[in-house]
């Protein structure tokens, strides 16, 4: 009876989001379309990172570095091969990807099977690591990743980036995978898989003992999650059109960091909601960069501000509400 | 390349060392304590060098005067940082102080660009640094010699406080068993505030150092350091003053010799310190001269 409810809340609950989605997607302006599409990716980045952060109880923070593998992915396999020519001026494509023209979802999926490859080739080694070593380490990759990139010019261009990466991404795809990552995630978690997960999080000695092998489950959350991370990243670079090294600093990890922790670590309602939070306030807060019009006395906007007050946010939150904002008790 | 140049790099990774080791013993000494990474000590460093910035354009005190007086507010400014965004959360589980410590990183940086500009700044560097010195045909920078110099008096002054001072013994009980130290009467909150004061301190130290070396000031300026440093404690084994000195200069003097004998792989000169980092961890967990950490249950 319990189950067949939940179902039916389930149910309730999915078609009320496409119905409320169709009519955003048909009345929203292009900017408005925009941050919703953000919205979307953002719940993808922000439950793959709760997986690993929040319901396994892993700190890694090498989120950026799988989202620019993914990134970089989808923007090779999907761009044409005259656009190619044209971005890499400086020094010509490696021939075997000069003519690969693959459509978006293949390309998505393969962004996805990339990050998730580096992501079990880099957590088979590291996740013996515990917390604070795993956080630098990861972060370490990250950044290792990072300059890879800014220095293999003849596969992405180096810093100069890659522009006019056709813009596939759009409120279904970003929505329907948000929804099937939820749905995804809910299945894990309910399922001995993510017990499993919850028990290492809690005490690993204890799990250890119950016959959990630790390093299997720990790389299967690790592989997941930059899975996910890989597909978000691929979403990200087909809406924004145009990608380079240094949009995956770790800034953008601590971003979606902030979503998970203000989400409230391992809880996949909390890291949805504030995804949508998060990526709408990012925006609404623009006017703290820009200046600011009273009437009577103008404001003269300071760049950076908007991120001051984001920092602040997540502090209080960590010192005053530990459990997350989101989270019920 | 010949004997001069190996001499030049040679004086330049033993200058760069000592700043990564400068800086390095701020976390160390830390983490030894507290078993928290202080993501925010880069920005610390950042904060000291605007200090010393500001204080030398805009009064009219003396310069090393101003070097004084720099390094000691920053040595504050740690200490208001533990205060605030550590302190309340001592209890917590780990990763809740863990993200504090990269909120706070993050707060400085962008304070930074909000009080500070975003845009580069030149150091005004003293005159008297400017010297060059001829030796043996080389040319170096009287910097570069001074910063090695620095390093090492103040790495006595420290080793001088923590093995002969009571504070210095306080802490050292304090790292080897936290419980049983504040069992025994030791006041932790203020060893703890004084750890942090002097580790930022010697950031402020470095970073002064490192604005003459490399005088072009910027508000994120404290990132890449910071990570290498945190790199170059942990190579070291954390928790080691003189392991984290070490591992300074292994750093410094990798990177500067990675350079000078395969210029072709300047541009991967980042990635040097995070590859030897996964390297080492997975060779020697606990660094090179880090104890062995038995798990209890």
């Amino acid at each position: 009876m319990k189950i067949n409810n939940r179902f039916k809340k389930s149910l309730s609950m999915l078609i009320i989001t496409i119905v409320v989605l169709f009519i955003l997607n048909k009345v929203l302006d292009d900017y408005k379309l925009r941050v919703l599409n953000l919205c979307g990716i953002y719940i993808i980045l922000g439950l793959s990172m709760n997986l690993i952060n929040g319901f396994t109880g892993l700190f890694s923070l090498g989120h950026a570095g799988f989202m620019a593998i993914g990134a970089y992915t989808v923007a090779i396999l999907t761009m044409p091969a005259p656009m190619k020519e044209m971005n890499f001026f400086m020094k010509p494509i490696v021939p075997f990807l000069a003519n690969i023209e693959w459509s978006f979802f293949p390309a998505l999926m393969m962004g996805g099977v990339m990050a998730g490859l580096f992501g079990f080739l880099i957590g088979a080694p590291v996740l013996r690591l515990t917390d604070d070593y795993l956080a630098i380490a990861t972060l370490g990759f990250a950044e290792i990743i990072r300059v890879v990139f800014t220095n293999t010019q003849s596969i992405t261009n180096g810093a100069l980036g890659l522009k006019g990466i056709p813009a596939s991404t759009n409120v279904w795809w970003s929505w329907g995978l948000a929804l099937v990552t939820i749905l995804f995630m809910t299945f894990l978690m309910e399922g001995s898989y993510g017990k499993a997960f919850n028990a290492i999080r809690e005490d690993e000695i204890a799990a250890r003992s119950m016959g959990i092998n630790l390093f299997t489950h720990k790389v299967m959350s690790f592989t997941f999650g930059s899975f996910l991370a890989g597909v978000g990243g691929g979403l990200l670079a087909a809406l924004l059109g145009t990608i380079d090294p240094n949009m995956f600093r770790i800034v953008l990890t601590f971003n979606i960091l902030l979503i998970v922790v203000l989400g409230g670590l391992g809880s996949i309602k909390g890291s949805v909601v504030s995804a949508i939070i998060v990526t709408i306030a990012m925006e609404a807060l623009r006017f703290l960069d820009e200046s600011i019009n009273l009437g009577f006395v103008k404001l003269e906007g300071v760049a950076g501000m908007r991120m001051v007050i984001f920092s602040i946010i997540l502090m209080a939150v960590v010192i005053f509400r530990k459990e997350g904002l989101l989270k019920e008790n | 390349m010949g004997n001069q140049g190996l001499l030049q790099h040679l004086a330049n990774g033993i200058s760069l060392g000592s700043l990564y080791a400068l800086i390095a013993i701020g976390y160390t000494m830390v983490y030894g304590i507290l078993r928290l990474i202080n993501f925010a000590h880069g920005d610390i460093f950042m904060l000291g060098i605007y200090i010393t910035y500001y204080g030398i354009l805009f009064t009219s005190i003396p310069w090393w005067i101003v070097f004084i007086l720099a390094s000691v507010l920053t040595g504050l400014i740690g200490l208001l940082l533990e205060k605030v965004a550590y302190r309340p959360l001592r209890e917590s589980p780990r990763i809740t102080i863990l993200i504090s410590a990269i909120g706070a990183s993050f707060f400085l940086q962008n304070f930074g660009i909000v009080v500070f500009g975003g845009r580069p700044k030149a150091f005004p560097i003293p005159n008297v640094f400017n010297k060059v010195i001829k030796l043996g045909g080389v040319s170096i920078s009287l910097i570069t010699f001074i910063i090695p110099l620095v390093t090492l008096l103040l790495l006595l002054g420290l080793t001088y406080f923590i093995t002969k001072t009571k504070t210095g013994m306080a802490m050292r009980a304090l790292s080897k068993d936290y419980e049983t130290a504040s069992l025994m009467g030791i006041d932790i909150n203020r060893i703890i505030s004084i750890t942090f004061f002097i580790g930022s301190f010697l950031a402020a130290v470095g970073g002064i150092m490192w604005g003459i070396r490399y005088p072009q000031l910027m508000p994120l300026m404290g990132v890449m350091p910071g990570l290498k440093c945190f790199i170059a404690a942990v190579i070291g084994g954390i928790g080691n003053i003189t392991g984290a000195v070490l591992g300074g200069f292994i750093l410094g003097l990798g990177e500067i010799m990675l350079i000078a004998l395969l210029p072709k792989l300047t541009g991967y000169r980042d990635a040097f310190a995070f590859i030897l980092l996964i390297v080492i961890l997975l060779i020697k967990p606990t660094g090179l001269m880090g104890e062995k950490i038995t798990e209890k249950v």
